[in-house]
């Protein structure tokens, strides 16, 4: 016989799904939401997309070639994934060079100081997030009014931030609340916050978009979600007047963005449903306990890093149940 | 709802190209190789030399040891050699090659195709039969019949389970013995039943099959004890462990053999060849293969002999496609891959599979981007991507904690996994290295 034959051992076929295909169909689900971005916010909207989204691959390119001296591999998509993430964490009128440097620290330090896709602890994306914030507090929380917004300002405060401080200032919770937006508002994203982050229908879209086509499970986005429900609802029946109702904390300061595309991030969340389980009680936990009890107004982003730094843990001590185990 | 089993498995593209293409007989070869090692456990000691003359269903290799099993000729004419030469495995085994001349069948063996009912009730006498006639499962696994069906000292099978599953994308075989020789195989189920001395036998058969169900159902209603249940599609019912599950909802416990829940699990082809053993004399010496593929050009089921080389089946189905770049023995998901078209049809060779050059390439593998998938889909309950690690960095005791030995090579990991890592490669090798220690350990 003259061909050469392909020796290999089985498996012999592969399914269809492949890294590129999950990078890709998860920002597939993220464009209805930057496309109600850009209907709030502009030209703004899209520049910071843009600019991050390029940065990101530029930096993931540049490093990876010149530094690491390995294959660059931006066509995976996850760089891209990181530039979005990132500008769906900021302001719409964060400046550029600021994105810039957000960008460099997700990708350089937050992905491939640890060796690339699949060796970061932490969301890159969210590590970038909380160095823009810690360094620059007060761009990072100067929101642009929404362009159909009929108030006559330049920035404005978020509902979670009007939450924080009226409570602080000892207005009872019913008072504060005749100021914040109504719930159906903050459904479909219209009130300011950061560019990705507002509108609560969009993501939930593209939540089902991906579970429809099997991208992540459901497990993550609702054990956190659900735990955020449960935790303000408790604090909220006991003390109406100091903590306010649970669906406004599901519907403000990225909780359904964080949710449902940070926190699954499959890299730095854990491998068995149980473990997913402790670790989306976790982020609902602390982000409530920072909403309420903390220094920020929104605290999702730092429970989701917290929660990263568990996750090799919960991978070592939490097994899946096995066939045939003694129970 | 319809049965499965419960942990993980997978669901590859079904591909039954030859599934209502009926069995054909496969016109004899001009010469046979017939390897004395067919089975699982000792290979047969070869009773022929040079120059014998043998006929069809002559013991030509006598059965090794208590786990091994007799080898009869599958054809009549002369031995040309007993030596080495290439089978699926890819080595040079010992077989028997031997020129065919004429069809001269042993005296004693019945070849018409009249169906016999009436049977032998003891179990000693058709656990014999059976040895003497060489059946071993025909599912892949090849394990003797005869050793399954005398449980170990102080266990006791309570039920009986026949695999009609065919889980494995391509193959057709079981479902055309299932649809074209059910009579045959009700009594072979039978045969099993008394040999083991159980009143209950389940066929379990998945439900992309409604023609074998619908067909089986209807006959076995007319016999007691016999049950047919129809599964849903899940890769990989077919192994026995799964398939006790989704049919008795028993779990086997991780290291134990089905028999410890009282479980014997035997193969629809099997079935058959019990039946030809005992009722009428006839060795295996033939089985159905599916030769199939996507640039097959006419994907079938043939009847062939033990020892028939696969590039007659090949030829028969349109010859080798142009685009071939991979040909299995077995089906897509467990087969495996051969060298040469020269290999012969053996008793555990359920298909032929030719694969395209373009599905036969791996894609480079990436990095682990810890998706998960590989631990939802493994039917046993592994973290193949952690066995994966841990079998590369050579941390044996962490294998072996993390029961790398439940593994059943079942491939869902690597089918699964979107960053193209060859996960059941690293297993397989794990596998044996912590078989090896925990072997060492007993002695
Ligand atoms: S091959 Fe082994 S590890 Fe992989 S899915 Fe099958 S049983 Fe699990
Ligand atoms: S399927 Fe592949 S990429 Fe996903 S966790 Fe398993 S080994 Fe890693």
């Amino acid at each position: 016989m003259s061909k050469l034959l392909t020796i290999s051992p089985s498996p012999h076929v592969h399914t269809s799904d492949s890294v590129n295909k999950i990078m890709y169909r998860v920002i597939l689900a993220l464009v209805p939401a930057l496309a109600w971005s850009v209907f709030m916010f502009g030209f703004e909207a899209i520049r910071v997309t843009l600019l991050a989204v390029a940065a990101c691959v530029a930096f993931e390119y540049l490093i990876q070639k010149y530094i690491m001296k390995s294959e660059p591999q931006i066509t995976d998509g996850s760089a891209a994934l990181t530039g979005i993430l990132l500008a769906f964490n900021v302001p719409a009128s964060l400046p550029t060079w600021m994105i810039l440097v957000g960008a460099l620290v997700a990708i350089g330090v937050g992905k491939l100081s640890f060796g690339g896709l699949g060796n970061n602890p932490f969301n890159p994306a969210l590590v970038g997030r909380v160095f823009l914030l810690i360094s620059f507090p007060v761009q990072m929380t100067s929101w642009p009014v929404t362009q159909h917004a009929t108030v006559d300002a330049l920035t404005t405060a978020t509902p979670l931030a009007l939450l924080k401080e009226g409570v602080k200032a000892g207005q009872p919770v019913s008072e504060v609340m005749q100021g914040l937006p109504a719930n159906l508002d903050l459904l479909y994203g219209n009130m300011p916050g950061s560019l990705g982050e507002i509108s609560a229908l969009f993501l939930l879209l593209g939540f089902a978009y991906m579970l429809w086509k099997k991208v992540i499970t459901w497990h993550i986005p609702v054990f956190i979600l659900g735990t955020i429900f449960a935790f303000q609802g408790i604090l909220w029946m006991f003390n109406p007047e100091n903590f306010i109702e649970p669906v406004f904390h599901l519907l403000t300061g990225g909780a359904m963005l964080g949710a449902i595309y940070m926190a699954t991030d499959m890299v730095t969340s854990p491998m068995t449903v149980k473990g997913q389980l402790i670790y989306g009680i976790g982020i609902g936990v602390i982000t409530v306990l920072i909403r309420n009890f903390g220094a920020y107004p929104e605290g999702i982003s730092f429970a989701i890093l917290i929660m990263n730094g568990f996750t090799p843990l919960l991978n070592v001590y939490i097994k899946p149940k096995r066939f045939g185990g003694t129970k | 709802m319809l049965k499965t089993f419960k942990l993980g498995g997978v669901h590859p593209a079904e591909n039954k190209l030859s599934a209502d293409k009926a069995i054909e007989k496969l016109a004899l070869p001009k010469s046979v190789f017939i390897p004395v090692a067919q089975h699982i456990g000792a290979p047969a000691q070869a009773l022929v030399k040079k120059g014998d003359q043998v006929k069809v269903g002559q013991l030509v290799a006598k059965s090794g040891g208590f786990v091994s099993a007799n080898i009869h000729s599958s054809v009549s004419g002369t031995v040309k050699k007993v030596d080495l030469a290439m089978d699926s495995s890819g080595y040079p085994k010992q077989g028997i090659l031997i020129d065919v001349e004429g069809d001269e069948w042993e005296t004693g063996i019945d070849t018409s195709s009249t169906l016999v009912k009436n049977f032998e009730t003891d179990p000693k006498k058709i656990i014999d039969r059976i040895n003497e006639a060489g059946v071993v499962g025909l599912g892949g696994a090849t394990f003797p019949t005869h050793v399954k069906l005398v449980p170990p000292q102080g266990m006791k099978a309570e039920v009986l389970l026949i695999n009609g599953v065919e889980c494995e994308p391509y193959l057709t075989s079981d479902h055309r013995v299932m649809l074209e020789k059910a009579d045959e195989l009700l009594v072979g189920v039978r045969l099993l039943m008394c040999a083991l001395e159980v009143d209950k036998a389940y066929i379990g058969i998945e439900n992309n099959k409604p023609d074998a169900i619908k067909h089986l159902k209807e006959l076995a209603a007319k016999e007691s004890g016999i049950e047919i249940v129809p599964l849903k599609v899940k890769y990989p019912q077919g192994g026995e462990k799964q398939l006790i599950k989704a049919v008795t909802g028993r779990e086997v416990p991780s290291g134990a053999l089905p028999i410890a829940v009282g479980a014997v699990v035997s193969n629809v082809g099997t079935a058959l060849a019990v039946y030809e053993a005992v009722q009428k004399n006839k060795p295996l010496v033939e089985r159905v293969v599916t030769i199939t593929g996507k640039s097959v050009k006419n994907p079938a089921n043939f009847l062939v002999r033990v020892g028939t080389p696969i590039q007659y089946l090949i030829d028969a189905a349109g010859g080798l496609p142009e685009d071939t770049g991979k040909i299995i023995s077995g089906g897509p998901m467990m087969g495996k891959a051969v060298a040469s078209t020269d290999i012969p049809v053996t008793k555990g060779t359920s298909g032929i599979l030719l694969m395209q050059d373009a599905e036969a390439k791996r894609q480079p593998m990436k990095n682990c981007i810890r998706c998960t998938r590989c631990v939802t889909v493994c039917p046993m309950g592994l973290e193949p991507y952690f066995l994966m690690t841990v079998s590369d960095k050579q941390i044996w005791e962490k294998a072996e904690a993390s029961k790398i030995m439940d593994c059943i090579e079942c491939g869902s990991c690597s089918y699964t996994c979107p960053a193209d890592r060859p996960l059941l490669d690293y297993i397989r090798l794990g596998k044996g290295k912590v078989g090896n220690i925990i072997r060492s350990r007993k002695k």
